[in-house]
């Protein structure tokens, strides 16, 4: 049994649009182990991407607690946030976002800007080249954003996600802008990564990218509906 | 390290839009280089008054015939008196415990030189003791200086500036050559160290200078009962060109009086009596002396005024300098106002940039960026903004205090400490104005940015 990494205990979040408030996520309860390669499935605007951003500590839930390596993460400092974004979670987004008019390399390396042991520019760039390298683009360290295709673009993002080693991958379909032969390619990546032992979670609308995972969590109006690894223990509600 | 990347960061994408860059940054442009011009020309005459208060004679003190008045003003009791005569020098020197040296000075006025076939105005022609080679700390080049008993006798010798060897003996030594001034023969003993040019630009060294007792007596004529009129000296009016040559017609009596000091004491006019201070804090007192002296001396009562004017070289280089200070300041003023204008054009586009950019930063916070290196990013960029339009307004401020060196001749100086004022001032503009875009952007929430469109 892997042990546990991230731990989800009753979690809410409601949007607030004035008067009205929005429930998003209603009571979501969930465990994920180290090593695990999780695909998050469910149709549009059932949240998938909300709860991503939650276990990416980019958003804070609104109720319940998440337990992140065994730390409460939605209450503590935004500082103590970015640190935990910037050492032990890699996100991959949909639109790649790589920063424009910057080569391959500099994007790959940016994260480092902010870790706090500050490595030095050839320590950085030999890093940044070995990331690179991992995700098939070694030829490509000075190429613009411009100048690579939508796949090799976002291999530099996962390149990226990569740099400070994170134990932990999440990616919101990552190959939602990709063809499928790209799709496949980048797909066969997260394989690769996860049997190196990190674990990945990945949101994703097509199945057959969901067979890649060991394990698919559906997910409908806010709400678990399936999940292999279902605990007992989940509580339920209406 | 970080710095420096984001240093480096920012003046890449300074120089991707050059146009923006030079727009955004024209306020500083201007301001800086508005401060450096001004700090540049500011100095230049500072050192240019300075420089030639020295060569005056850093603490020498002038006394001159006639009131504050000056010419044409009414002066009362005047009259018959000689206002300034060889025995009030003397006595400065006698009776006056502050003042160290004393020179009577005697105005040559515009009379030609003739040596061969050359003749030549110089523009300085002065009669003085040899006191004033010492007070104006002026050397001799080459030969010697008068002495006093050449003065006391009347002798036909005179010193010249390097202006004169070169105009006039065209750069030959004129040691032992007869010179003649006016209609008097003179033998040149010494030629002075260079000067240069005064605050005023005239040339220093374009200088003749004789036996202040030669000069009176032989070249300008005597001048007695006309006291009032200072001018009269360097006039050029035929009774001026009269008076001089008819003394000229009786060399004889100036032999018959040199050993009688009483008679030109009594009857010669001086044109100045320049004096100078034991030491420059002796000053004030020396003035007071001087003028307590003269008073009592010319039977002047106390609701009279004074029939003599004494200047003081400090006071007038305080004068001018505080004139200049006062210029300057006016303009760093303005300087300012036009650096606070640039700081808002500074703030309007850090703020738009930072709008621009939102993605960037969320994208920066998602990947680990803390609010305060948010913060620090765009303030860097735009301290980065501001010390390069800092530095151009340096350059192009040297340009134009330059040109203004070339086309009007005015003294520059360059100032380093302006410079180096000018790099704070515009970093500082970029921190203050630079500040509130970067606080917002630092407040962004991540995912709110990441999502902005
Ligand atoms: N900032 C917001 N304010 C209000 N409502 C929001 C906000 N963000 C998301 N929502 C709502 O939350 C719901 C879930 O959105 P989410 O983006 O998580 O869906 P998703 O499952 O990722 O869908 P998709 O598969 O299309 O990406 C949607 O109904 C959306 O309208
Ligand atoms: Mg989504």
């Amino acid at each position: 049994m892997s042990q546990e990494l991230i731990k989800l205990v009753n979690i809410g979040k409601t949007y607030f649009l004035g008067e009205i408030s929005v429930p998003v996520l209603k009571g979501i309860s969930l465990e994920i182990g180290k090593g695990e390669y999780v695909a998050l499935m469910g149709a549009s605007g059932s949240g998938k991407s909300t709860l991503m951003n939650i276990l990416g500590c980019l958003d804070r839930q609104t109720e319940g607690d998440y337990f992140f390596d065994g730390e409460e993460v939605g209450r503590i400092s935004g500082d103590r946030r970015a640190k935990i974004r910037n050492k032990k979670i890699g996100f991959v987004f949909q639109s790649f976002n790589l920063l424009p008019r910057t080569s391959a390399l500099d994007n790959v390396i940016m994260p480092l800007n902010y870790t706090a042991q500050g490595l030095s520019s050839s320590e950085a760039r030999r890093r940044g080249i070995e990331a690179l390298k991992q995700v098939g683009l070694g030829e490509r360290i000075d190429h613009f954003p411009s100048q690579l295709s939508g796949g090799q673009q976002q291999r530099v993002a996962i390149a990226r996600a990569l740099i400070n080693r994170p134990p932990v991958l999440f990616a919101d379909e990552p190959t939602g802008n990709l063809d499928s032969k790209t799709s496949v390619e980048v797909m066969n990546m997260f394989s690769e990564l996860n049997a190196s032992g990190i674990t990945v979670i990945l949101v994703t609308h097509s199945t057959e990218i969901a067979d890649c995972a060991k394990r698919t969590i559906m997910l409908k109006d806010g709400r678990i509906v399936d999940d292999p690894k279902r605990h007992a223990a989940e509580p339920k509600e209406a | 390290m970080r710095i420096v990347s984001t240093v480096l960061t920012s003046l890449k994408s300074l120089r991707r839009n050059p146009t923006r860059t030079l727009l955004t940054t024209l306020g500083i442009i201007i301001g800086i280089a508005a401060v450096i011009t001004m700090m540049e020309i500011g100095n230049g005459s500072k050192s240019a008054i300075q420089t030639s208060l020295e060569n005056m004679g850093a603490n020498s003190i002038m006394v001159m015939p006639g009131s504050m008045m000056g010419p044409g003003g009414a002066r009362q009791g005047a009259g018959a008196a000689v206002s300034l005569v060889p025995a009030d020098a003397d006595a400065i020197g006698e009776y006056c415990p502050s003042v160290a040296l004393y020179s009577p000075v005697v105005r040559g006025g515009n009379v030609q030189v003739i040596f061969g076939n050359v003749n030549w105005v110089p523009s300085n022609m002065f009669g003085v003791a040899p006191a004033y080679f010492e007070i104006r700390n002026w050397d001799i080049e080459e030969g010697r200086l008068f002495t006093n008993e050449e003065v006391d006798t009347n002798a036909r010798v005179c010193v010249v500036g390097t202006t004169i060897v070169k105009e006039v003996f065209n750069g030959m030594s004129p040691l032992d050559c007869e010179l003649r001034i006016g209609d008097v023969t003179f033998t040149v003993i010494g030629v002075l160290k260079t000067k240069g040019a005064n605050m005023m630009g005239s040339d220093e060294d374009d200088v003749v200078l004789t036996p202040w007792t030669t000069m009176r007596m032989r070249v300008t004529g005597l001048k007695t009962g006309t006291a009032s009129n200072t001018s009269s000296t360097v006039s050029d009016s035929p009774g001026e060109r009269f008076a001089v040559s008819g003394r000229a017609l009786y060399p004889d009596q100036d032999n018959s009086i040199t050993k009688d000091k009483l008679f030109y004491s009594r009857f010669t006019q001086l044109d100045q009596i320049i004096v100078t201070a034991s030491n420059i804090e002796k000053n004030e007192q020396a003035v007071q002396e001087v003028s307590d002296l003269l008073r009592k001396r010319h039977n002047l009562g106390i609701e009279q005024d004074d029939d003599f004017t004494v200047r003081n070289s400090a006071e007038f280089m305080s004068m001018l300098n505080q004139t200049s200070t006062l210029m300057t300041n006016l303009l760093l003023g303005v300087a300012l106002i036009s650096l606070v204008v640039g700081g808002v054009g500074i703030m309007n586009i850090m703020l738009v940039s930072v709008t621009e950019r939102t993605r960037e930063i969320g994208l920066r916070m998602a990947v680990g960026a803390r609010s305060r290196d948010i913060l620090r990013q765009f303030l860097i960029e735009s301290v980065v903004l501001c010390i390069s339009g800092g530095i151009m307004g340096i350059l192009l401020g040297h340009g134009m205090s330059l040109m203004i060196a070339t086309v009007l001749g005015w003294p520059i100086e360059a100032s380093p400490q302006a410079i180096v004022a000018a790099v704070i001032v515009s970093a500082t503009v970029g921190i203050l104005f630079g500040f509130y875009p970067a606080w917002k952007a630092s407040r962004l929430d991540p995912i709110e940015a990441l999502r902005y469109e």
